[in-house]
């Protein structure tokens, strides 16, 4: 049977050191210290916040789906998933889940994947590489390009594999207000789109903001 | 068919060359076990590449084989699999790392075992990447050919042993001219603890004119669709 891992966590919102809400098709980077923990917050539920993190010390090295999960030996993240670089250096760890299962092999949307998977008319649509593109545009002069994105994280969606090879693209698992929490390891940077995916039912059409809030340790 | 080259990535090889579209090549195992790791960079503009999200989900797999293509991150086809004996080859286990080699097999080193030392994928990558002016920064997830990973309902990956026997082979057809960067390295998953790798031999054809009922081109809707924009996007250059 699928498994869900289910962990809250006991960190007070009002202790939080930093709060902000990414509408739906916003994005956001942000810059987190060793043993900061950042909370993603799925406010109305079932929503996708696709998610990078890299390495800040050394940015050529960012998350890797592949690493990360022939690591742990398991497709899913969820509490004590530990998310590796390519490198296979450790960034964060999820130290609490109240979702229980995040995908680590959907990636981000994007106007010319929305061409293949739905129509060609569909090139217009607002997407996440998009707006990941622009974040790290605007980001440190420059230096990020689109050779740094990589398969990212959908915290919150849940993209079942089958025994047979089969790739599903199942109903939310989240409800409003769950949370994953990742306490960095080192100085990593986050970049977050909050998906304003259109083409999916998974959010029945209806892309709502996340929460992201901070804590120091 | 008549073969235009050929050539042997022996066990812990690495091999990378800009392949035109249009040319058929064709894997095959000398030894039982063989694993390539794969990526693909278009030769115009390397910042497109092989994406392998959008790859499976454009065609609900995640497993590749004969009808499957390799779709890069702007919704076009890098290449399909034409032929292939085996009926799966892994998307999701990526490559190893020196720290992992070292770790599975024992450290090796050039000092010791020539040229006998055991390679890792991620070196491997490396150093074909930055022969063309790119890095670790351009490394993603890769297709690892002959390897399979059964995925349970709790998320865990198994690699199946005894997949590939000896003279197993795959074909990929190249559909836009691409530089191929490959790594003839055990898979990451792989339990054997005497390093899992033999020499893999690697044929060049010229490939037929595609027809009006190839089988990658509509396997799905979606590879008919990226066949379209790869189509758009050589009918402004050529
Ligand atoms: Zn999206």
């Amino acid at each position: 049977m699928a498994v869900f891992n289910r962990v809250e966590s006991e960190r007070n919102v009002a202790e939080a050191i930093y709060d902000k809400t990414i509408m739906a098709g916003d994005g956001w980077m942000h810059e987190l210290l060793p043993g900061q923990v950042l909370r993603i917050v799925d406010l109305e539920g079932n929503q996708a916040a696709d998610t990078l993190f890299y390495d800040a010390d050394n940015p050529d090295d960012r998350y890797s789906a592949a690493k990360t999960i022939a690591g742990q030996r398991n497709i899913y993240l969820t509490a004590g998933s530990v998310l590796l670089a390519e490198s296979g250096a450790e960034l964060l760890r999820i130290v609490a889940d109240t979702c229980g299962r995040h995908d680590t092999i959907g990636g981000a949307c994007s106007a010319q994947s929305n061409t293949v998977r739905y129509a060609h008319e569909k090139l217009h649509m607002h997407n996440c590489r998009d707006t990941f593109m622009l974040q790290l545009a605007g980001y440190e002069g420059g230096r990020f390009m689109k050779r740094d994105l990589a398969p990212n994280i959908n915290f919150f969606m849940n993209v079942p594999v089958t025994p047979e090879g089969g790739l599903e693209f199942a109903d939310g698992v989240s409800a409003p207000g769950c949370y994953v929490e990742l306490q960095s390891i080192r100085r990593t940077l986050a970049l977050i789109s909050n998906c304003p995916q259109l083409n999916n039912p998974c959010n029945a059409y209806n892309p709502t903001p996340v929460r992201v809030l901070i804590w120091d340790c | 068919m008549n073969r235009i080259w050929d050539k042997t990535i022996e066990a812990g090889g690495k091999w990378s060359g800009t392949v035109g579209r249009g040319k058929l090549l064709t894997f095959t195992a000398l030894r039982a076990g063989a694993n390539v790791s794969l990526l693909l960079y278009n030769a115009a503009d390397f910042t497109e590449r092989y994406n392998m999200p959008d790859t499976l989900k454009a065609q609900h797999t995640a497993h590749l084989t004969k009808g499957n293509v390799l779709m890069s991150d702007n919704g076009r086809v890098l290449a399909a699999i034409t032929e292939d004996s085996l009926g799966w080859h892994d998307p999701l286990g990526g490559y190893t790392t020196r720290e992992e080699t070292d770790a599975k097999y024992g450290e090796s080193t050039y000092q010791r075992e020539r040229n006998g030392w055991l390679r890792s994928g991620r070196e491997n990558l490396t150093v074909e990447l930055t022969r063309s002016g790119l890095g670790v920064r351009d490394l993603v997830p890769v297709v690892n050919l002959f390897s399979k990973i059964v995925v349970d309902e709790a998320g865990g990956m198994h690699f199946m042993s005894g997949h590939c026997p000896e003279g197993a082979s795959v074909t990929l057809r190249i559909e836009m001219d691409a530089l191929v960067v490959l790594s003839n390295t055990p898979h990451p998953l792989d339990p054997s603890t005497a390093y899992p790798s033999g020499p893999v031999r690697i044929e060049a054809f010229n490939a037929p004119p595609i027809g009006e009922d190839d089988l990658c081109v509509h396997y799905r809707p979606e590879n008919r669709r990226a066949y379209e924009n790869t189509w758009d996007y050589y009918a402004l250059m050529r």
